[in-house]
């Protein structure tokens, strides 16, 4: 009697445990850096780093510094962030992607790949089909800016590699991404 | 009342004491609800001597029972009577229990290392048989033998064929692995058929349930291959440019219906079982993915936003245009047909929470079967009376059964283990 006594304390615990599933779940660390949404600083200093950006390839290699890591350069620029079951590029990243664009036909050597991502909510086939669909977007605005088709991969990662991990508007926003990531990195 | 909450938990209990071995990785089962009309029945512990100790299959028949829902299961390790054989019997002690059906059962042992194991099923009111079978066994057969008998008790007492001798297959994220793992449906004995770093999806249950296709990133990207059960080889089913995925098998287990995009969209192609004979289906400029074979091999159900949002769409197997079958909702993924395809499974947003809906195809009468916010792949058991799906515990993925008339649930989860995407397997002889 003892035993199953001792033990139904056990499970009631086991069920306090499982009951409390809302429990609020601090946002994650280490996400403002790169958070959606914050058009403000991608469009002031743009005029400049864009600037920068079309004469990447000479800079490169009179200064010594990579323009696509360079902190200053719109090319260290990489991530691209969508709407809920979206997959419009939206006007704040057109310029960023128009860069990676004109980088591309400057340097036909140069090789990236569009990782596409979505958010882990809902069916995970078909956030792999949209992961594919904005990664696509992502290279149909580079193509329009003249970069060629053999320059540029696309792959979906749909909701399997996610960046953020907490269960919040925040971490959705940061996941519904595409990625940038040139041959080599 | 008191009482038998006691007996609920108890029972409980010992249903974690059998399952809940985390060396195993066995899934823990948590169950809650219950029909309005629960069949009273007692398990009798099986007789057995010092030469055949092993689990006692009462608990896993009474486990098993418990599980689904339509039966309430008698304590009976404190009853008078603990008969093994029917002249051990005495009814107006199991009458006055309340019990109507009664389960007794022996095991022996047999040279060679081998166990005989009988039971019964016993009409308490009418004091007869009802059935009674004798299994030849290895002792590593006791469980799927003890979920066999449970088959026949539920198939004689509520007249659909029962399935807890079948198997379910899941994913785990167990720390940075994704381990693609086949159990019994009750969760015990988990079987590992894959272990990889890079994500596992869309496991698929051949229809005769010795392979499964799954998709795989190991190769940095989305490949379907197809791995034997038995043998543990596999094959690369597809590996075409761009992404392979969402693998589903045709009723006559010769062809696979499977998802490319090549460039953008993502596109419903047929292909051979042996990775021969691709053949395009559907000719969209929208998302067309997660395919589904109707029973009778004649139609295709799968989800597309050429609509502008998610819905569950079905087109002819010969390709031609397709008809749309949801219209509650922007957002429906993830459909599965019961096997008698009557019934539509599904994934429903509203209001921001994802959840399992049930729609009937002849009526278009939708029933939402969950109160959680995170559910994903619900997949029917083979006899259509319930439905599996991953959702979300606490920010941890765990299995969950819902019965098709939403009463009754179970939860399934791992020690450590961060459990998705399910698939219930089908009967095998």
């Amino acid at each position: 009697m003892n035993k199953s006594l001792s033990m139904s304390i056990v499970l009631v615990a086991l069920l306090a445990a499982c009951s409390s599933k809302q429990v609020k779940e601090e946002p994650a660390a280490a996400v403002e850096e790169k958070s959606p949404g914050m058009t403000e600083t991608m469009t002031e200093p743009q005029a400049a780093t864009t600037e920068e950006a079309t004469t990447g390839a000479m800079t490169e290699s009179a200064m010594g510094v990579n323009p696509l890591t360079d902190p200053n350069s719109i090319l260290s620029k990489r991530s691209v962030y969508f709407d809920f079951n979206k997959d419009e590029v939206k006007p704040e990243y057109r310029d960023m992607v128009e860069a990676h664009a004109k980088y591309l036909t400057q340097n036909p050597s140069a090789r990236l790949t569009v990782q596409g991502n979505a958010d882990d909510r809902g069916s995970r086939e078909y956030n792999l089909a949209l992961g594919q669909r904005r990664a696509a977007a992502v290279k149909n605005v580079m193509n329009v800016y003249g970069a060629s088709d053999t320059q540029i991969e696309t792959v979906s990662y749909g909701e399997e590699k996610p960046r953020c991990t907490s269960n919040d508007e925040t971490c959705w926003a940061e996941n519904r991404r595409a990625d940038i990531v040139y041959a080599g990195e | 009342m008191k009482m038998q909450r006691l007996f609920q938990a108890i029972a409980a209990i010992s249903l974690l004491a059998l399952l809940g071995n985390p060396a195993n990785a066995a899934l823990t089962v948590e169950i809650v609800g219950g029909a309005a009309q629960q069949i009273p029945i007692a398990v009798v512990p099986f007789g057995q001597t010092a030469a055949t100790k092993t689990d006692n299959p009462a608990d896993i028949i009474a486990a098993d029972l418990r599980r689904s829902g339509l039966f309430r299961t008698l304590e009976t390790r404190g009853a008078a009577n603990q008969p093994h054989d029917l002249a051990e019997v005495r009814y107006p002690e199991w009458a006055a229990l309340q019990a109507q059906a009664l389960v007794i059962g022996n095991i022996e042992s047999r040279p060679g290392g081998r166990l005989k194991i009988s039971f019964r099923l016993l009409d308490v009111v009418k004091q007869t048989s009802m059935a009674g079978l004798e299994y030849d066994i290895a002792p590593m057969q006791l469980r799927l033998t003890a979920h066999k008998i449970a088959d026949v008790v539920y198939e004689k007492l509520t007249g659909d064929r029962g399935v807890f001798a079948t198997r379910i297959t899941y994913v785990t994220k167990v720390r940075d692995r994704f381990i693609l793992r086949v159990a019994d449906s009750d969760g015990a004995n988990a079987q590992t058929v894959l272990s990889s770093r890079e994500p596992i999806i869309s496991p698929a249950w051949s229809p005769d349930g010795s392979s499964l296709a799954y998709v795989s990133f190991e190769k940095k990207k989305p490949i379907i291959y197809v791995q034997s059960l038995t043998s543990g080889r596999r094959y690369v089913l597809a590996n075409f440019k761009g992404n392979n995925s969402a693998p589903a098998w045709s009723p006559d287990g010769k062809r696979l219906a499977i998802v490319l995009t090549y460039g953008a969209n993502s596109q419903l192609y047929l292909i051979n079982a042996d990775g021969t004979g691709l053949q395009r289906l559907s000719h969209s400029r929208a998302i067309d993915t997660e395919p589904l074979w109707s029973p009778d091999g004649k139609w295709i159900y799968f989800t597309s936003d050429r609509g502008g949002s998610p819905q569950i769409y079905r087109m002819s197997v010969l390709g031609g245009d397709a008809q749309r079958v949801t219209f509650e909702g922007s957002y429906n993924v993830s459909p599965h047909l019961s096997p008698d395809g009557q019934r539509l499974t599904y994934i429903q947003r509203q209001d921001g929470r994802f959840r399992v809906a049930q729609q009937d195809l002849a009526n278009g009468q939708v029933l939402i079967l969950s109160d959680s916010t995170q559910d994903e792949s619900p997949s029917f058991a083979p006899n259509g009376r319930l439905i599996l799906y991953a959702t979300a515990v606490g920010g941890k993925g765990v299995l969950s059964v819902v019965s098709a008339d939403g009463r009754t649930k179970q939860r399934l989860s791992e020690t450590g283990g961060d459990v998705r995407e399910p698939a219930w397997g089908p009967w095998v002889n």
